[in-house]
């Protein structure tokens, strides 16, 4: 008796996903969203599961006669599940598009199987440079680090910085963003006099700060990923590297604007270069950002969430295209060129390598209303990623 | 020849622990069937099987060996790196990289074992944390070898037998990986049973009187160890193999705190518990994730704080006609 009912506790588990997977209309497109919801990149996931929502909610859930549905999947930032998912969405859910990948790994173990299900993987986060180059099924809507990164080696050479520091997470996108800011300026003339990388998981940033204060550089250099700049920018108050004459410089990752309300005055005028600021001063970005702080008390969109927004923009953009055909090529073949004014201002998908050209702007933390933020003060207008080494 | 009385009688006793109950039949019979009964859910039922595989292992150490332990995804790991490199630079035979994934997965657990032969549980607990640590940090710092945390891409691995190549539906794995694991099940089933695993046992019970009886405990203890580091190192490979893609999370530490809770769900020391455990842990887990992706964590937080607070024994006491019936429960 007692086995029976175990088993039929068991079988009902069992047949309990499939469920799920039962009902499938033809006249809906469903998009599998697959996000870092919980562990270490959990606020990435959060940012753009947000924007998704929102921008469903300002656009409605139609498009070209078609009903769209999002499938929100976590995958814990763990490769092999986030394979697992993408290939249950695709099998089981007939997803027709896979959207989300908050880390390099996650959009790499994807890459194979949207190539061979041919169905179109859209980058929202993941920014290391060779992610698009593993599919042709793969768009990306966030950004490359050297991107992001070239312009302020740029701009660190021609405001009087002869000498730099790097210091990054010691992950593929760090690698990435060192390598492109030594590229680009040391050609201008600048030397790095340290290259420095921190462990990605837990790290303790205190001692290569103290490395930096007695190499004593003009200027030292920051990456770290959308989560850990707090961390880091506490530690950089406390090491006093201003104080010392170290000008701190960094890609806009360091001052997120989730995390930059708490980081305090310390990080007040601190240079940085990235493709979004929630104080970008256009029309479209106003009504994005009150919607978006409407919708979700106490959370200020970053750039994770524009990425998400602009992937959902783009997908919408594909299927009208596409006349609501959801056939990968076609859609994948509708997105490249696509250009649009995006709250970040405008960008376009290069055909060639289906990566986002975009303005990447020079931004300086300011208190604006009592509230700190990235205030852009100059800007490079259509900035196609770069290549590795920043030239 | 004849034995005498008491040893007839233990022989008898052994005996019958070692004979194969019918739910035994019933709980491979549901695993086969589920091959042809439920198709669209290979996927995830591919992953059962092998986090089972890395439970059975996990099993073998904690509930016969007696060994606590915080970092077996160290083996789990090694396994799923060496499966992966054999396959890009060797061999894309399935067999063939597993029997790598085995090899390498054993020769990092004898190496390791002698570091768990002195100390308390918590020194054991720490150590095995430490080396799956320390191989996390290698891998990640290899990068030219294992991609570092960009991961490690480009496995083409071949059909299995030659014959059966892998579909993005899951069938082959599936059937492919629950192949390996009752394989490996009914050896892990012979060798407890055996005067070897016998004796390991004994020693968990009480290692004094083992060694008073002339059990060779460390050389068991090293043995048992090793034995299940080939274990877990094949689970990695099977996961290597059947994803093509390796990542620096198949060394974490949440790998090895997981399998811990699967055996904390299942039950130890009866070889089925951690497969019962996998099962439950990653449908659960799957379930929850999608009715809520954002705070599932805390269900199965919920679920297993009521578990060891109501105690497994005293659902397994509700379930005890089933407990009964499978082989060295007590």
């Amino acid at each position: 008796m007692h086995r029976r009912t175990m088993l039929k506790g068991l079988g009902a588990v069992a047949s309990l996903p499939l469920l799920g997977s039962a009902a499938h209309a033809e006249d809906t497109v469903k998009i599998g969203l697959i996000l870092p919801m919980t562990g270490q990149s959990a606020s990435t996931g959060k940012q753009i599961d947000a924007a998704v929502k929102l921008f469903m909610a300002q656009n409605g859930d139609s498009v070209a006669g078609k009903k769209v549905q999002v499938i929100l999947k976590d995958d814990t930032g763990v490769a092999d599940v986030t394979k697992r998912l993408a290939q249950e969405l695709i099998v089981n859910d007939k997803v027709a598009v896979l959207a989300g990948f908050g880390l390099t790994p996650l959009a790499l173990a994807v890459a194979p199987l949207a190539t061979q299900a041919k169905v179109p993987e859209i980058v929202m986060a993941a920014a290391t440079t060779i992610i698009t180059q593993k599919s042709p099924y793969i768009v990306r809507t966030s950004c490359t680090l050297p991107q992001t990164t070239v312009p302020l080696a740029d701009w660190a050479a021609k405001n009087g910085i002869k000498t730099v520091v790097t210091l990054v997470s010691d992950y593929g996108p760090g690698i990435d963003a060192a390598k492109a800011f030594k590229g680009r300026f040391t050609k201008a003339g600048g030397k790095i006099t340290g290259e420095l990388t921190a462990p990605l998981r837990n790290p303790e940033f205190a001692p290569f700060l103290q490395k930096v204060r007695d190499l004593k550089p003009d200027a030292l250099f920051l990456f770290v990923p959308s989560g850990q700049g707090a961390a880091l920018m506490k530690q950089v108050a406390e090491r006093e590297l201003t104080k010392a004459g170290i000008k701190v410089i960094a890609t806009g990752d360091v001052t997120d604007d989730d995390q930059l309300p708490d980081m305090g005055d310390s990080v007040l005028g601190m240079v940085t270069t990235h493709f979004y600021s929630a104080a970008h001063p256009s029309p479209e970005n106003k009504a994005f950002v009150a919607a978006f702080e409407k919708a979700n008390p106490k959370m200020r969109p970053n750039f994770m969430a524009v990425g998400g927004y602009d992937g959902m923009h783009l997908i919408y953009e594909a299927l009208k295209k596409t006349g609501g055909k959801t056939d990968g090529t076609a859609l994948v073949d509708a997105m490249k060129g696509a250009s649009w004014t995006s709250v970040r201002g405008p960008v376009k998908i290069d055909p060639a390598t289906r990566e986002i050209i975009q303005t990447v702007y020079v931004r300086k933390v300011e208190k604006v209303d009592g509230q700190l933020y990235n205030i852009e003060f100059d800007k490079i207008p259509d900035v196609v990623p770069p290549s590795p080494d920043g030239n | 020849m004849s034995l005498p009385e008491p040893a007839a009688d233990a022989a008898r006793l052994l005996g019958r622990r070692a004979r194969i109950r019918p739910a035994e039949w019933l709980f491979w019979a549901l695993a086969f069937a589920a091959l042809f009964l439920l198709p669209e859910r290979h996927l995830i039922l591919n992953s059962i099987a092998v986090q089972a595989l890395f439970a059975l292992s996990y099993d073998l150490v904690l509930g016969f060996a007696g060994i606590v332990s915080l970092g077996h995804a160290a083996f789990f790991g090694v396994g799923a790196y060496a499966a992966g490199l054999m396959t890009k630079f060797v061999t894309g035979d399935p067999l063939l990289g597993l029997a790598a994934a085995g090899l390498a997965g054993g020769v990092v657990g004898f190496a390791s074992s002698f570091l768990l032969l002195r100390g308390s549980d918590l020194t054991r607990l720490m150590v095995s944390l430490g080396v799956a640590l320390i191989l996390a940090e290698i891998a990640n710092k290899a990068a030219w070898l294992t991609g570092g945390t960009d991961g490690f891409s480009g496995m083409a691995v071949g059909p299995v037998l030659g014959r059966y190549a892998f579909d993005i539906f899951g069938h082959v794995a599936f059937a492919y990986s629950l192949c390996v694991l009752f394989v490996l099940f009914v050896l892990a089933r012979i060798v407890v049973h055996s005067p070897f695993g016998l004796s390991v046992t004994a020693l968990h019970h009480n290692p004094l009187r083992a060694r008073a009886v002339g059990v060779p405990v460390n050389r068991r203890l090293v043995a048992m160890y090793t034995f299940a580091a080939i274990y877990a190192g094949i689970a990695g490979g099977l996961l290597a193999q059947t994803t093509q893609f390796v990542s620096l999370d198949v060394l974490d530490f949440n790998r090895s705190a997981d399998v811990l809770l699967m055996l904390v769900i299942g039950g130890t020391g009866y070889l089925y518990g951690g497969m019962i455990g996998a099962a439950l842990f990653v449908l659960a887990q799957d379930q929850l994730a999608s009715l809520t992706p954002q705070y599932w964590h805390f269900w199965i937080g919920l679920a297993l704080v009521v578990l060891t607070l109501v105690g497994r024994e005293r659902f397994a006491k509700r379930l005890g006609a089933f407990a009964r019936l499978l082989p060295g429960a007590r």
